[in-house]
């Protein structure tokens, strides 16, 4: 069979492999609850049999692993169980399914992050390798020196000095972005705008280096030099040799900085109150409302996996060693 | 018999300056260099010599971290010094070409071989890309590759090193330059494939009456494929003349070095006595792939037997399989005639100390961030329990034996010459006071005046400690310098063992016969002789 | 011949002049980039103030004056917060817990990632097998979301803080360790230490650890401040250091409220920029110094 297939299903089912342990560490997460945990969702004063009732309801009565397969069992058909809050101590289940609180959430997640990675991925490939071409020049050392300080500040700085000059002295922005019921896609990319741009100055400075690097790394390779001595010319051997050569460096700087905005999120989420899925997230945390951070928890690993193994894939199907097998 | 309009390049006064360490240090310094249209001018020097520096500065080229500061590149007339790059791009790939030493690192991995042949020729708009593609063929053939046609449509991993050397030929006569530089071509290569490919190298220079400066370390390649020779020494020129009048009478004291190792002879000895035995051995490194097949090995008492063989035919592995790094899958090794346990781990501190290897690269066979006193006191300590001034003592007489004073015990390995550090690993084997000593291609890395003096130094200890050497090398010239038997390998396998003088004279198994009628010599006319020889 | 005149004391090396460490430092420092002296210069300040907050600080950590949201004074030099504490005696304050705990955990992650690195390194059979997969598990969560996880069900105190971030930011020190052990355990001179016969100890320790300390220090400083922003980040999420220990990320989240004020009094709104400059300005100060400790060390790491 064609080499690059078997290389690309065996990153596949590497994949399925990890985001299956993961599984298992984010379900065993319940295992590992404190015994005093029922009186801190349901209160002090529940009665045992609510108590009770809530624990055959965790399942905890059950042997793990088959708690286990059930709960993946559920989560694989859109399952994420019920949420702990709205519960109480008298036994009044008010609780919402997870899934019906995350859908809109990971709608406006989705939305924020994509319009950041519009913006800062090719903004970040340019900068970089440009950066890169004039190695050592002036340019290049503004850059590695903005990069370096840009890198070292925390998310939530940089989105409070936004808030600060384009939402309090300019007041160009909304500080808060609140999504209304019924808001048109302009109205959204209205109110996104602050936490986006605070994302995209985030990544945008890792990404750029992580290119630099990549791309200083490939023209210092002796078919590089070759390429000159042969007399092509710079733009040429940038897109002739360097390019062809460069797509799985690149598809990984993209994949980690993508993985990044995600966690990006969590932070610019809360500042801005922008109600996605992380703030849901850190909301969750605070009440320990143990099976939404599970279904979080989860949405986030899996889109880590799978960002990490996309860059893997292309840096395998674009590998010539691969596609031409001895 | 040099008219002006036949000095193709004129160099003159080249100076050229590197930068490490935040200071820029001169590698050239003011060397002049003529090359008429058509000749074979061969650039020769030791490591850090600065010939390639030189040769690339042939091309007006400076690689990055490298400037070139003072003198003229008249080519053709033309002074490529401050032409801009653009301009000198012009020449590059059309009247000039490069041939690197590293073919497999030189080819752009993404790219089919005949694309990137003819790429100069498109770009210069010299042919079109039908004309270009059936040149190239030509030249493939020309070159002896196989399959012609349909060779250039693979990738560069998809076709070995010698022919991927001759690819990079064709590449560069793709636009019939006037100059080529070819930069150590052959050195990558085992001398088997060398020969094939220095052939074809030659052919096609002569055929197109190529100008070519041809950059080695290897005075009996060079003398195959040039026309005149130059020798660089420290950025500066030592001294240059006719091929045959440099061989026949060179005139610096250098120059006279470099022959120098052909210079030791040492008579051969045998002994019936065996120190070492290594029965019917078979090892891998994985189950399946054997990689040394029913190896059978002698090692007289106090004599040398080199392992010769080309890359792949299993002497490092026997190296390792006799200090117990990989414990082989058959048959035995035996030390004193007793059965030595298979794993290191199961060996006693005795039989470990018996044991000594020395390393090709000197540079990583010694931890970096210990002083030599430390590399050296180590062994004393560990097997013989010494402490203190006794062994303060016993370092300082075996700095004494490898002919360094004590001052170098406090010294880093980063503080040594190429040759010191040789000679402290030696030290470190002898501090052990072993029966038998591993030599892994100890010399090959370093510069050739340097090898005669560790290969003697080698040579007196055996005389006074009567240690044993298992000399692994592929480099037939010390073979015949220190050697007493010879083993030659090939695939894993044992072609013969036996004294010096039977392997060395006539007849040979096929094998040994390629193998030592490979090795170039120092003759002008050995490669024309081997070539009517083998037709 | 010409071995005559050859002598091997007589070969060129280049030989350095012996200087102690420190005067090695000097001569380093004397020639670093204006970027290292000042972040060096702000690591320094900040270590005063961690060890003497006692002494600098002219109120207590979590002294409750009468009146919050107080205009700055000779009383109080950056105002009182919402609950009338003293902003810069917290200020103070915040540099020795907020740093203190992010060192603290740097250096547990450092014990574990890098001891349990070098052991697989050298080991590099079935346990390096079981650590690296396990490591890659681990590594395939974001280490914030892991930690925001992990922070839901053990709740959030110091301690657990501590725990939960060391145990998850060691895998990454674990496989710059191994990687970097990797690439010494493959030279000549550990071979050779082997053939003699060594214990993994001493190869360990004698061999290994002085080769690979270079980019081991650089790594210290480039995980502390990844660490010291993750504990930083928590804090303000509400899920790190509790109060009433001051704390940036807290402050950072308390003090927001005071950019509302920018358009009516400068001075109070730029309270809320405090201390989120101190955190961002110790980054920035031990990147600084890292980047060059990398160029130092001949560029062991290009880039990161």
């Amino acid at each position: 069979m064609n080499s690059v297939l078997i290389t690309v299903i065996q990153r596949l089912l590497l994949g399925l492999i990890t985001l299956f342990f993961v599984s298992i560490i984010i379900f065993a997460m319940v295992a590992m609850l404190p015994g005093d945990f029922t009186q801190a969702v349901l209160g002090q004063a529940a009665l045992e049999e609510t108590v009770q009732a809530f624990r055959k309801e965790l399942g905890l009565d059950q042997p793990a692993v088959y708690r286990y397969f059930q709960w993946l069992g559920a989560v694989l058909q859109g399952d994420f169980g019920t949420s702990f809050s709205g519960r109480a101590s008298s036994g009044i289940d008010r609780s919402r399914p997870v899934l019906e609180l995350i859908e809109p959430r990971l709608y406006n997640t989705l939305f924020l992050a994509s319009m950041t990675a519009i913006v800062a991925v090719p903004l970040a490939l340019y900068l970089g390798i440009t950066a890169a071409l004039h190695r050592n020049g002036f340019f290049d050392r503004l850059i590695n020196t903005v990069t370096l300080v840009s890198i070292s500040l925390p998310e939530f700085l940089v989105a409070y000095v936004l808030m600060a000059l384009l939402a309090v002295l300019w007041p160009v922005f909304p500080p808060i972005s609140e999504v209304r019921p019924g808001a048109d896609f302009f109205d959204r990319l209205y109110i996104s705008v602050l936490p986006a741009l605070t994302l995209t100055m985030v990544t945008i400075a890792h990404m750029m280096r992580m290119t630099r690097a990549a791309i200083i790394n490939l023209l210092a390779s002796p078919y590089v030099e070759m390429a000159r001595l042969k007399g092509v010319a710079q733009r040429e051997i940038i897109i002739k040799h360097v390019l062809p050569n460069a797509w799985a460096p690149i598809a990984t700087v993209i994949a980690f900085n993508l993985a990044y905005l995600v966690i990006g999120v969590v932070v610019v989420e809360t500042v801005f109150t922008y109600p996605g899925i992380g703030r849901l997230m850190v909301d969750s945390v605070t009440t320990r409302d143990i099976p939404i951070v599970q279904a979080c928890g989860l949405i986030f690993a899996g889109t880590y996996i799978f960002l990490n193994m996309s860059a893997d894939i292309i840096g395998i199907v674009t590998n010539p060693r691969l596609l031409h097998p001895r | 018999m040099s008219t002006k309009s036949d000095l193709l390049l004129d160099m003159r006064g080249i100076k050229i300056e590197g930068f490490s360490d935040e200071r820029w240090h001169p590698i050239i310094k003011g060397v002049d260099l003529q090359l008429h249209r058509g000749e074979v001018l061969g650039l020769i020097g030791e490591s850090g010599a600065g010939k390639s520096t030189l040769g690339l500065a042939a091309m007006g080229f400076a690689r990055p971290g490298c400037r070139i500061t003072d003198g003229q590149i008249l080519f053709d007339g033309r002074d490529l010094k401050p032409m801009k790059e653009s301009e000198k791009r012009k020449l590059w790939g059309s009247r000039m070409a490069y041939v690197a030493q590293s073919a497999a690192a030189s080819f752009n991995p993404a790219h089919r071989l005949i694309d990137q042949t003819i790429e100069a020729s498109l770009i210069k708009g010299l042919k079109s890309q039908n004309e270009a593609k059936a040149d190239a063929v030509e030249l493939y053939r020309a070159l002896q590759l196989p399959d012609p046609g349909s060779i250039g449509f693979r990738y560069p991993h998809q076709v070995s090193g010698g022919q991927l050397q001759r690819v990079m030929t064709a590449m560069a006569m793709a636009t019939r330059p006037d100059l080529i530089i070819f930069d150590e071509p052959t050195t990558a290569l085992d001398v088997t494939t060398q020969v094939e490919v220095l052939l074809a190298m030659r052919n096609i220079v002569e055929q197109f009456g190529t100008a070519a400066i041809y950059i080695t370390h290897d005075l009996a390649v060079v003398a195959q494929m040039a026309d005149r020779i130059k020798v660089l020494r420290y950025g500066e020129q030592v001294e240059e003349a006719e091929t045959r009048r440099m061989l026949e009478a060179p005139q610096e004291d250098y120059t006279k070095s470099l022959w120098s190792v052909r210079s030791i002879q040492k008579p051969e000895e045998t002994s019936e006595d065996y120190v070492l035995t290594l029965d019917g051995v078979d090892a891998g490194y994985t189950r399946s792939l054997k990689v040394l097949k029913n190896v059978n090995i002698k090692v007289p008492r106090g004599r040398t037997v080199a392992v010769v063989g080309e890359s792949g035919s299993g002497k490092s592995t026997t190296a390792r399989v006799i200090t117990g790094l990989l414990p082989p899958s058959a048959g035995s090794v035996r030390f004193n005639g007793e059965p030595l346990p298979a794993a290191l781990k199961d060996r006693s501190l005795d039989q470990l100390r018996e044991i000594q290897m020395i390393y090709q690269m000197a540079d990583t066979a010694m931890n970096p961030r210990q002083t030599v006193g430390e590399i050296i006191g180590r062994p004393l300590e560990f097997y013989h329990g010494m402490s203190g001034r006794k062994k303060e003592e016993r370092i300082t007489d075996l700095l004494r034996m490898i002919e360094l004073d004590d001052s170098f015990a406090d010294r880093l390995p980063s503080e040594l010459s190429g040759g010191q550090k040789q000679r402290i690993c030696i030290a470190r084997a002898l501090a052990a006071e072993p029966d038998v000593i591993i030599c892994d291609e100890v010399t090959s890395a370093l510069d050739q005046i340097v090898q005669e003096g560790i290969l003697n130094l080698l040579l007196n200890l055996q005389e006074k400690f009567g240690i044993s050497y298992i000399f692994i090398t592929h480099d037939i010239a010390t073979v015949k310098a220190i050697s007493d038997e010879i083993v030659i390998m090939f695939q894993g396998e044992v072609v013969e063992q036996g004294l010096k003088s039977e392997i060395l004279a006539p007849p040979h198994p096929d094998y040994t016969q390629l193998l030592l009628s490979s090795v170039p010599e120092m003759d002008p006319d050995w490669l024309d002789t081997l070539v009517t020889e083998r037709s | 011949m010409s071995t005559k005149n050859y002598s091997a004391t007589a070969e060129v090396a280049h030989v350095r002049t012996r200087r102690t460490w420190l005067h090695r430092m000097w001569l380093g420092l004397k020639k670093a980039p204006l970027t290292a002296w000042f972040g060096l210069i702000v690591i320094l300040g900040y270590l005063f103030c961690m060890i003497f907050a006692d002494l600098i600080a002219p109120h207590g950590e979590a002294e409750v004056f009468a009146i919050p949201y107080a205009p700055w004074s000779e009383e109080h030099r950056l105002g009182t917060d919402h609950l009338g504490r003293d902003i810069l005696s917290r200020l103070i304050f915040g540099a020795r817990n907020t740093v203190g705990i992010a060192l603290l955990t740097t250096l547990l992650s450092f014990a574990i990632g890098g001891g349990l690195g070098l052991v697989a390194a050298i080991n590099r059979s079935w346990l390096d097998q079981i650590l690296s997969r396990f490591v890659d598990i681990l590594l395939a969560i974001p280490s914030l979301i892991f930690a925001l996880m992990l922070l839901a069900v053990f709740g959030s105190s110091v301690l657990n803080l501590i725990i939960i971030i060391a145990v998850l930011d060691s895998t990454r020190v674990f496989r710059l360790t191994r990687a970097v052990a990797l690439n010494v355990v493959v030279m000549d001179y550990v071979e050779a230490a082997r053939l003699r016969g060594e214990k993994l100890g001493w190869i360990m320790r004698r061999e290994i650890l002085p080769n690979i300390m270079p980019p081991l220090v650089a790594e210290f400083g480039l995980r502390f401040s990844f660490v010291f922003l993750t504990i930083a980040a928590l804090s303000f999420l509400g899920l790190g250091i509790q109060p009433p220990t001051a704390d940036w990320g807290t402050m950072v989240r308390e003090l927001s409220t005071f950019i509302n004020y920018l358009n009516y009094d400068l001075r109070l709104g730029l309270l809320a920029f405090i201390p989120g400059s101190a955190i961002a300005l110790l980054t920035v100060a031990v990147n600084f110094v890292v980047d060059w400790f990398l160029h130092q060390t001949s560029g062991l790491r290009d880039e990161h």
